[in-house]
Parts: C-alpha cells; structure tokens; sequence
C-alpha cells in the first residue's frame, strides 16, 4: 500500500483545497436559502418561462420556492462543476504525470508491479473523491440544520449518491487517458468534465440529439428527475458504468505493456 | 553464473534504432565498464533489461531470472542509478529514501544514514533544493542502501565534485567486495580504466568489442612521436597524424624496420614509441561511428 499512502500524500493540498471550496460553496448555497425563499415565488415564474435555458437547467420541473428543488439545481451545479473538475484532474494525471515529471524511473525501478501500481493509484483516485464527497454531503447537511430548513434525507442522500457515481465514472475515463499519455493530460482532464457537463445541457435543450445523454453522466444526476422518481435512472447509470470499466481496463491494458523512455 | 546475460536483445522505437542484437555476458561479481558515445543505446540497453520498456526480440536474463517473467523478483535484487536522478518535488530527502525502502518492504534506515553521512547529503532538504550533484548522491543511496547484488548506475559521476567521487568509488569497491556485481555505463574513460575489470564497448546499438580492460587496451599500433622531421609519406600502417612545430605523432601498425629506415634517414632529434592509452582506442572507436 505504499504507493496508496504516497499518492494521498502527494495530492492532500489539492484534495484538502477542492474539498474546503466546493464544501464552503455549497453551505453557502444553502444559507442563502431562507433569503431567497421569499422572493422565490416569482422569481420561480421567471425560471420556468425562460425557453432552453430552463429546459437545459431542468428548471421547469422543479419548485425553487422549496428548499429540496433550490438545492437540487443550485447546489446541484456546485458539486457537479466542482466534483467532475477534482475527479477529472486528479485521476487525469496519477499515472502519467510519473513520465512528465521524470519520476517513472524511480517508481518503475523497485520491485513492484505495474499492476499493483495501477491498482494502488487507482484506489487513491477514488479514495479522494470518496473523501471529498463525504465531506461535502456532511456540511451540506450541517448548513442545511444551520439554517433551519427540515431535511429531506432520502432525495438528498439520491442527489449527492448521484453526483458521487458521476465523479466515479469520470475519474476512472480520465484514469485511462492518464495510462495512455506520456507528457500530462490535465488538458484532457478537464475538457473531459467540461464536455461531459456541456453535452447534458445541449442534451436537455435539443430534443433531437437527446441520445448525448447516453454519453454524459450528468444525465443521471438531473436533481428533477431523481427528485420525481426517487431513483437514479439506470437507463443511464448502465452505459456509465461501462464506460467507467472501459477507462480502467483500458489503463491496465496500456500501463502493463507501455515503455517507460 | 551470469549478473547480466542479454541474447540478440533488439528494442526499436518505431523505426528507431534503440539496440540491435545486442549480445552481452557480465560475470556475477564483475566490476563491468559499459562505453560508448551518445545515442549507442546504452540506456536503452539499461532500460531494457530492467523492464523500464520491452524488447522488441531477443531475450535478456539478469541475476539468472528472464527479464520479461520475473521482473519484480529481480528488481528487489537490483539498485539502478539513473543518468538523471530526479525525485518527487517537494518531498525531503530523507522521505524519499525511506519511500524507496518501503517500496522494497525493506528496513535498511541504519546504512541509510550512513551512506548520507558518507556523501555528505542533508536528508531535510527538499529534492526541488537540491542541486544536481545532491540529487546525484540522493539517487546513489536509494540505488545503495538495500545492499542489491546488481548495481546498475548510469554516469553515476557526472555533478559530484572530485572528493565525493573518491568516496562513490571507495563505496562501490566495498560493495564489489562483499560480492556485489556493479555494471557501470560511462563515457569517462579514466573511470573505466581506473576501476573496471571487463568491459564492452556499445557502438550502433551493438557490442563491437568485449573483454578485460587491459585486454581491450592492448593493440599491435604503437604511438609514435618524434621531434625534428622525417619523411614518412611511403610507410603503410600511419593513423591519426598530428605535426606541430616540433615534430610530428602518429599511431603505428606496420612493421617496425621500416619504420625504423624511415627514420634513419630523417632529421631526428628525439623519439618515444608507447602503447596507446585507452583513450586513444576508444577514441578511434568513436571516430569510426561518426564517419559512419
């Protein structure tokens, strides 16, 4: 596990940064919330008669005057954004920023194997995203006691679940173009997270490229559809998780057999 | 037995040459100087048989184990010095020396502290602080501290100053003694000569000549100097001609008595006929590839 416990060493300033910021962010959101509740009556009308903009948003199918559809979208977009961009960037660069940086050698040269090393990274990967996303879903609860509101656990629990899975799934697609790139991929990483945010929004205005939502795992973190179904769809959950494997098989695959120049 | 053992071992990048049936025998125990200029493949032979990159055919045995099978079992047996050792930033010295003992699951902190107390290294300094040299000797106790029964270093010496060389060597010698064996790939000849017992010389990619140093320096020319002048346009055998006011030098393979008549009927005032040194040899290795 030593190369488990260097990774979480080497990325605890990252992680300890994206976890207080999307954490403070979302409380903040949170605390907002009886302000904004009473000027939520119109201001709802106003989000639901806004065209593409409301459909892209899901904005149409949710109350904002409750505290459950605020959190659902406001919020919602504060762990999206910031959840995708930390699993992306992270798991964009574990591997290959070894051969970027020179340090390859080094690692490559104990008596370890490359699957372990693969394996041990990977489960760093994960571990922060677990880490940052337990953190955040306790101070979103905190904050939502804080204020007042009485919490709705079960679609909570869905909406951060949801959101979780999405962050999994992207990390371990960006994992594999980490395996596969020899000069950084942070670049990659983060029009990864950028393109899987966008393609769900186009998804959600254009009705005829609606497949996109297969592509994206945004898809299944829409706040009004887990709220209305208390479920996450697994119609898109499914083709997520596959693509999820693909990216860490596809690591194995490269890693194994890659030279290290 | 055999350290290292390498068998038509090819690795092409693309179509870039990196080695090609490369055939190379090191004895267990043996002190071995690996020599030739840049872009040889030395450290692609380096990187090979430590599993760094794989060989596009042929096949390579280091301390009896196939590199391609039991990679992990022969690495723990194996300290490797980069030709540019570069560390994680940030992290202390002393973090990295104990990183790479766990990486080995091997507790050796007490030669550790010695071999830093040795080479003079401040294990509370940051690897981005450290100078190149100090990186140097960072990389040397990591390749050291587990007492491996293969050394591989790759222009270990380039970036020490003179007296941390002199104790490098002395460290070396200690572990060649107590068994270790110490493949060496250089460029600086003295080093070779000064400490290697065999040595091959890499050129294209492959071995063009293998053996005991002092084999490898012997050879039939002869450096010839003369002060004053002679005429020696018609004798056969003359290489690397040098004249100065003085007189001139060359490297002499033909037969001794015309060289002798040669001289006879010159102007001369003085003459000394050596063996060549090694760097000479080398140097006419070297030659031969660059006017390839």
């Amino acid at each position: 596990m030593t190369v488990f416990k260097h990774e979480l060493s080497r990325g605890r300033t990252s992680f300890a940064v994206w976890t207080v910021c999307v954490a403070l962010l979302l409380s903040a959101c949170v605390c907002l919330f009886p302000e904004m509740k009473g000027e939520m009556e119109n201001v709802s009308d106003i989000f639901s008669s806004m065209g593409s903009f409301t459909a892209a948003f899901g904005m149409d199918r949710l109350d904002f005057g409750t505290l459950l559809g605020y959190y659902a979208i406001e919020c919602g977009n504060v762990i999206g954004l910031g959840g995708a961009f930390f699993a992306c960037l992270t798991a964009s660069v574990i591997l290959s920023k070894e051969e970027k940086d020179g340090t390859a050698e080094f690692l490559l040269t104990h008596p370890i194997s490359r699957r372990s090393i693969v394996t041990q990274k990977l489960m760093a990967v994960f571990a922060q995203i677990t880490g940052l996303n337990a953190i955040v879903f306790l101070a979103s609860l905190a904050s939502m006691r804080i204020v007042g509101e009485e919490i709705p656990f079960k679609e909570v629990i869905l909406i951060h679940l949801a959101y979780y899975l999405m962050q999994l799934e992207l990390g371990g697609i960006a994992f594999g173009i980490s395996a596969a790139s020899k000069r950084g991929s942070m670049g990659f990483g983060l029009g990864l997270a950028g393109l899987a945010y966008c393609l769900n929004l186009i998804a959600n205005i254009a009705e005829n490229v609606r497949f996109l939502k297969y592509f994206t795992p945004f898809a299944f973190c829409e706040g009004a559809d887990i709220i209305n179904n208390l479920a996450l769809e697994t119609e898109y959950l499914i083709p997520g998780a596959i693509m999820c494997l693909l990216g860490i098989t596809a690591a194995y695959f490269i890693y194994l057999k890659k030279d290290i120049a | 037995m055999y350290a290292i053992r390498a068998q038509g071992l090819t690795k092409y990048y693309g179509r870039t040459r990196g080695i090609e049936k490369l055939d190379l025998s090191v004895e267990k125990g043996d002190f071995f100087g690996f020599i030739g200029p840049n872009g040889a493949g030395k450290s692609t032979f380096i990187r090979t048989i430590l599993g760094l990159i794989s060989p596009t055919s042929g096949r390579a045995e280091v301390l009896g184990m196939d590199i391609s099978e039991k990679k992990e079992k022969l690495l723990a047996n194996v300290g490797y010095l980069p030709s540019e050792a570069i560390f994680y930033d940030g992290m202390k010295a002393g973090k990295v020396i104990k990183l790479s003992a766990e990486l080995r699951k091997r507790s050796c902190s007490r030669y550790a502290e010695e071999l830093c107390e040795r080479l003079q290294l401040d294990v509370n300094k940051r690897c981005d602080e450290l100078s190149f040299g100090n990186r140097k000797k960072l990389g040397i106790i990591c390749a050291l501290q587990h007492e491996p029964e293969l050394i591989v270093l790759d222009e270990p010496t380039s970036g020490l100053d003179p007296l941390m060389q002199r104790e490098f060597w002395n460290i070396l010698h200690e572990h060649n003694r107590r068994g270790a064996t110490i493949f060496l790939s250089s460029h600086i000849l003295s080093e070779i000569r000064n400490n290697c017992r065999n040595a091959a010389i890499i050129r294209g990619g492959s071995i063009i000549a293998t053996g005991s140093v002092s084999e490898l320096s012997k050879t039939d020319a002869r450096r010839v100097a003369i002060m004053g002048s002679a005429d020696i346009s018609a004798l056969e055998g003359v290489r690397a001609l040098e004249k100065n006011e003085q007189g001139m030098s060359f490297l002499y393979s033909g037969e001794a008595s015309s060289l002798l008549r040669a001289l006879a009927c010159g102007d001369v005032r003085g003459i000394t006929i050596t063996e060549p040194g090694l760097e000479e040899i080398f140097m006419h290795y070297y030659e031969e590839e660059a006017a390839e």
